[in-house]
C-alpha cells in the first residue's frame, strides 16, 4: 500500500512519544587518550600544522638545552680551568662550580658570614608563614594571618636589621643582598600592594570628590611614571629635600617605592572587579542594612577580588621580576649578585655568563610558575564553587 | 530555641507609629527626566498597597526611594516615624526596618542560603549566630525550603531564589516589606509558588508595598491599588472599585490593556 501525500502530512502532524529516550554513552571517538588527541591537537587542518611545528620546536630546544645544562656540564672545579674548553679539551656546557662557590653570595649578599644564620632564620619564618597562609586545610589559619601579618615582618625586621638589647649586632641594610633582598622586596610590595590597591580602588568609586581626586591623581601619576624613575627619585631626590640624618634608609626607600608602585597598579585591577559586579549585590546588601564597610568587606570585595585572582597574580609576577630593577640605585638583589659574580676573573671562561643567567632564569621561573599554579589551583576552586 | 528569638519570631514587629509609611510632595528627577512629580502616598500599618502602572511610569523608583536605594530631591519621606534625609545614620535606620524584594532576587551568590539570611542579623543587628541561624530556619521553613540552607542560590530555581530572598528580608524582622516586581524574572511555573508566600505574609498582618503586574494578587490581597503613569499617582482606590469602575481615563486604558 502507498501513502498518499495527505497520509504523510498527518503522520508528521500527529506525534506522540511512547517510551522515552534512555541516555547512551559517547561515541568512542570522543572518548579515551584517542578522542582527547583528536580533540585537542589534530582537530582542523591548522592546528595539525601547529601541533607539528611545535613538536620540532621542542625536538629542537630540549636536547640542546639538556645537553648544555646536563651532559656536557662541568660539576666540579675550583677555578676557571675546570671550566675552559682549551684547558679540558671537551666540549663544556654549565659551569656549576662557579655557582657552588658564589651560591652564598647568591642568597646572603655581603651580609657578614658570622650572622647568616638570622638570613636563614627568616626565610624558615617566611616558609611557614606563606604555608600557613596558602595551604587551604592548615590548623589555625586565623592564626596563620596574624602571624604572618604582624608577628612574621615585626620579628623579620628585629632579626636582620638587628637589636643590640637582644645581642643581635645591627646589620646595616647596604650589606643585604642576593635573594635576601629579592625576597624580603617582593614580599613587602606584595603584601602592601593588595590592601593599599584597593583602598585606592575604592576611593577612585567614591562618592566623596577629595577622596576621589587623591586617588586618581595617585593612581594616574604613578601609572604615568616608570620604577626606574620612582626609584631614582626616591634614592637621588629624597636627600635633596630631606636632610641626610632624618633621611630614611636606602632600601627602606625602594620598599616604600616598589609598594606604591604596584599598589597604584593593583587598584586598576581591583577596580575592574569592582565594575564587574552587578548593582543589585550593592543594592541587595544596602536592603539589608549593612553599611558601606561592611557591604564592601562581606559582599563586594570577596566576589570582585574572585574575578580578580588571574589579574591580582599577574599584577604580583610582574611586581616580582620588577624588584630586579633596584639594582639601579645601588641596592644588590639577586640578578645583581649574579651580575657582579659572572665577570669574576677568577671564573671568567666563555660559558660563567650562560650559566650565572640560566640560574637567574631557573630562579625567578619557579617563584614565578609556583604563584601562577596557584592562582590556576584557586580559580578552579572557586569555579568549582560557582559550579554548585 | 532562645526565648529571645521565639518572641521575634511569632509576629512581624510593631510600628511605633500609625501610619508606616508617607511620602508628601515627592519630586525626583534622573538628570533633567522629571521621573517622580509630586507624589503623595500614605500608607498605614499593616496595609497592603499594590502599585501598578505601565514600564517607566516610576513605580519601582518610588518604592525605591522608601529605602533610600534611590535619592528624592524635593519633598519628604517618613518611614515609621522617621524623616528621610541625607542623615546616614537615619538612613542605616531605616534600611533596618525596612526589607525589600527585588526582581532579580540579588542573592549573595557567595554565600549559602542560610549565610544569605543570617548576614544582616549577625552583623547589623549584632544577633548572635545561633540565634540568627534559629530564626534563619524558621523562616526558610515559612517559605517552605528548609531543606535547601545548605546550597547555594545558584543551586536553586528562580522561584526557590525569590522565596530565599523573602525570608533573607524577612530575617531583620522587618516593620515594612516592599517588593519590586518580585514575580517578573520567573518562569511561569514558579511564579504561584512566590505569590503563595506573599499571601501569607499579608495575612499576618505585615505591611506591604507591592509593584507588580499580577493582578490577581492585587484583587486578592490589596486595601488599596495605586496606579501610576508618568512619574504621577493617577488613581488609587480598594481593588474592587479600581477594577470594576476606573475612574481616569489612563486608568481604563490600561485595564483595557491587561485584562483581556
Amino acid at each position: 500500500m502507498t501513502m498518499s501525500e495527505g497520509d504523510l502530512a498527518v503522520a508528521e502532524i500527529k506525534f506522540v512519544r511512547g517510551a522515552t529516550i534512555a541516555p547512551r554513552p559517547a561515541p568512542a571517538a570522543m572518548t579515551g587518550a584517542f578522542g582527547w588527541l583528536r580533540a585537542n591537537l589534530l582537530s582542523t587542518p591548522f592546528n595539525i600544522v601547529l601541533t607539528v611545528l611545535i613538536a620540532l620546536l621542542l625536538a629542537w630546544v630540549i636536547p640542546e638545552l639538556l645537553k648544555f645544562l646536563f651532559i656536557d656540564a662541568v660539576w666540579t672545579g675550583s677555578d676557571r680551568d675546570a671550566c675552559r674548553e682549551v684547558v679540558q679539551h671537551r666540549e663544556i656546557g654549565a659551569c656549576w662550580p662557579f655557582v657552588w662557590e658564589r651560591w652564598s653570595y647568591f642568597v646572603y649578599g655581603s651580609y657578614p658570614i658570622p650572622q647568616r644564620w638570622r638570613v636563614d632564620v627568616f626565610f624558615v619564618m617566611l616558609a611557614i608563614g606563606v604555608v600557613w597562609m596558602l595551604w587551604l586545610e592548615s590548623p589555625r589559619r586565623d592564626l596563620g594571618s596574624v602571624y604572618f601579618f604582624v608577628v612574621l615582618p615585626i620579628s623579620s625586621f628585629i632579626l636582620l636589621t638587628g637589636w643590640s638589647a637582644a645581642g643581635l649586632s645591627p646589620v646595616d641594610t647596604s650589606l643585604w643582598g642576593g635573594i635576601l633582598v629579592t625576597i624580603v622586596v617582593a614580599s613587602v610590595g606584595i603584601v602592601c600592594s593588595l590592601p593599599i590597591g584597593i583602598l585606592l580602588a575604592l576611593g577612585r568609586r567614591s562618592r566623596m570628590p577629595a577622596v576621589r581626586l587623591f586617588s586618581v591623581i595617585f593612581i594616574e601619576f604613578v601609572r604615568g611614571v616608570p620604577l626606574v624613575t620612582v626609584l631614582f627619585m626616591a634614592s637621588v631626590m629624597l636627600p635633596l629635600f630631606v636632610p641626610e640624618q632624618y633621611s630614611p634608609d636606602k632600601l627602606v626607600r625602594a620598599l616604600v617605592g616598589i609598594a606604591l608602585f604596584a599598589s597604584a597598579y593593583m587598584a586598576e585591577v581591583v577596580r575592574a572587579g569592582l565594575q564587574a559586579i552587578p548593582k543589585g549585590q550593592f543594592e541587595g546588601a544596602m536592603a539589608v542594612g549593612l553599611g558601606y564597610w561592611q557591604m564592601m568587606r562581606l559582599i563586594i570585595l570577596p566576589q570582585a577580588l574572585k574575578i580578580t585572582i588571574p589579574n591580582i597574580v599577574n599584577t604580583y609576577i610582574g611586581l616580582f621580576k620588577d624588584t630586579t630593577l633596584v639594582f639601579i640605585v645601588g641596592i644588590f638583589d639577586f640578578l645583581q649578585t649574579v651580575e657582579v659574580s659572572r665577570i669574576d676573573p677568577k671564573w671568567a671562561t666563555p660559558v660563567t655568563s650562560t650559566t650565572g643567567y640560566a640560574v637567574a632564569a631557573i630562579f625567578y621561573w619557579i617563584f614565578c610558575y609556583a604563584m601562577s599554579r596557584y592562582a590556576r589551583a584557586t580559580e578552579a576552586r572557586l569555579a568549582k564553587a560557582d559550579r554548585r | 530555641m532562645t526565648a529571645a528569638a521565639n518572641t521575634a519570631l511569632l509576629k512581624p514587629s510593631q510600628l511605633n507609629t500609625p501610619v508606616a509609611v508617607e511620602l508628601i510632595g515627592l519630586n525626583k528627577w534622573y538628570g533633567e527626566f522629571h521621573v517622580l512629580r509630586d507624589i503623595d502616598l500614605k500608607v498605614m500599618g499593616g496595609e497592603r498597597i499594590v502599585i501598578c502602572g505601565p514600564s517607566g511610569s516610576g513605580k519601582s523608583t518610588m518604592i525605591r526611594c522608601i529605602n533610600r536605594l534611590e535619592e528624592h530631591q524635593q519633598g519628604k519621606i517618613v518611614v515609621d516615624g522617621m524623616e528621610l534625609s541625607n542623615d546616614l545614620k537615619k538612613i542605616d535606620e531605616v534600611r533596618r526596618e525596612v526589607g525589600m524584594v527585588f526582581q532579580h532576587f540579588n542573592l549573595f551568590p557567595h554565600l549559602s542560603v542560610l549565610e544569605n539570611c543570617t548576614l544582616a542579623p549577625i552583623w547589623v543587628r549584632n544577633t548572635p549566630k545561633k540565634d540568627a541561624e534559629e530564626i534563619a530556619m524558621h523562616y526558610l521553613k515559612r517559605v517552605k525550603i528548609p531543606e535547601q540552607a545548605a546550597k547555594y542560590p545558584g543551586q536553586l530555581s528562580g522561584g526557590q531564589q525569590q522565596r530565599v530572598a523573602i525570608a533573607r528580608a524577612l530575617c531583620m524582622n522587618p516593620k515594612i516589606m516592599l517588593f519590586d516586581e518580585p514575580t517578573s524574572a520567573l518562569d511561569p511555573e514558579m511564579v504561584k509558588e512566590v505569590l503563595d508566600t506573599m499571601v501569607g505574609l499579608a495575612e499576618d498582618g505585615m505591611t506591604m508595598l507591592v509593584v507588580t503586574h499580577e493582578m490577581g494578587f492585587a484583587r486578592q490581597v490589596a486595601d488599596r491599588i495605586v496606579f501610576m503613569d508618568s512619574g504621577q499617582i493617577i488613581e488609587a482606590n480598594v481593588p474592587e472599585e479600581f477594577f470594576n469602575h476606573p475612574q481616569h481615563e489612563r486608568t481604563k486604558l490600561f485595564l483595557s490593556q491587561i485584562l483581556r
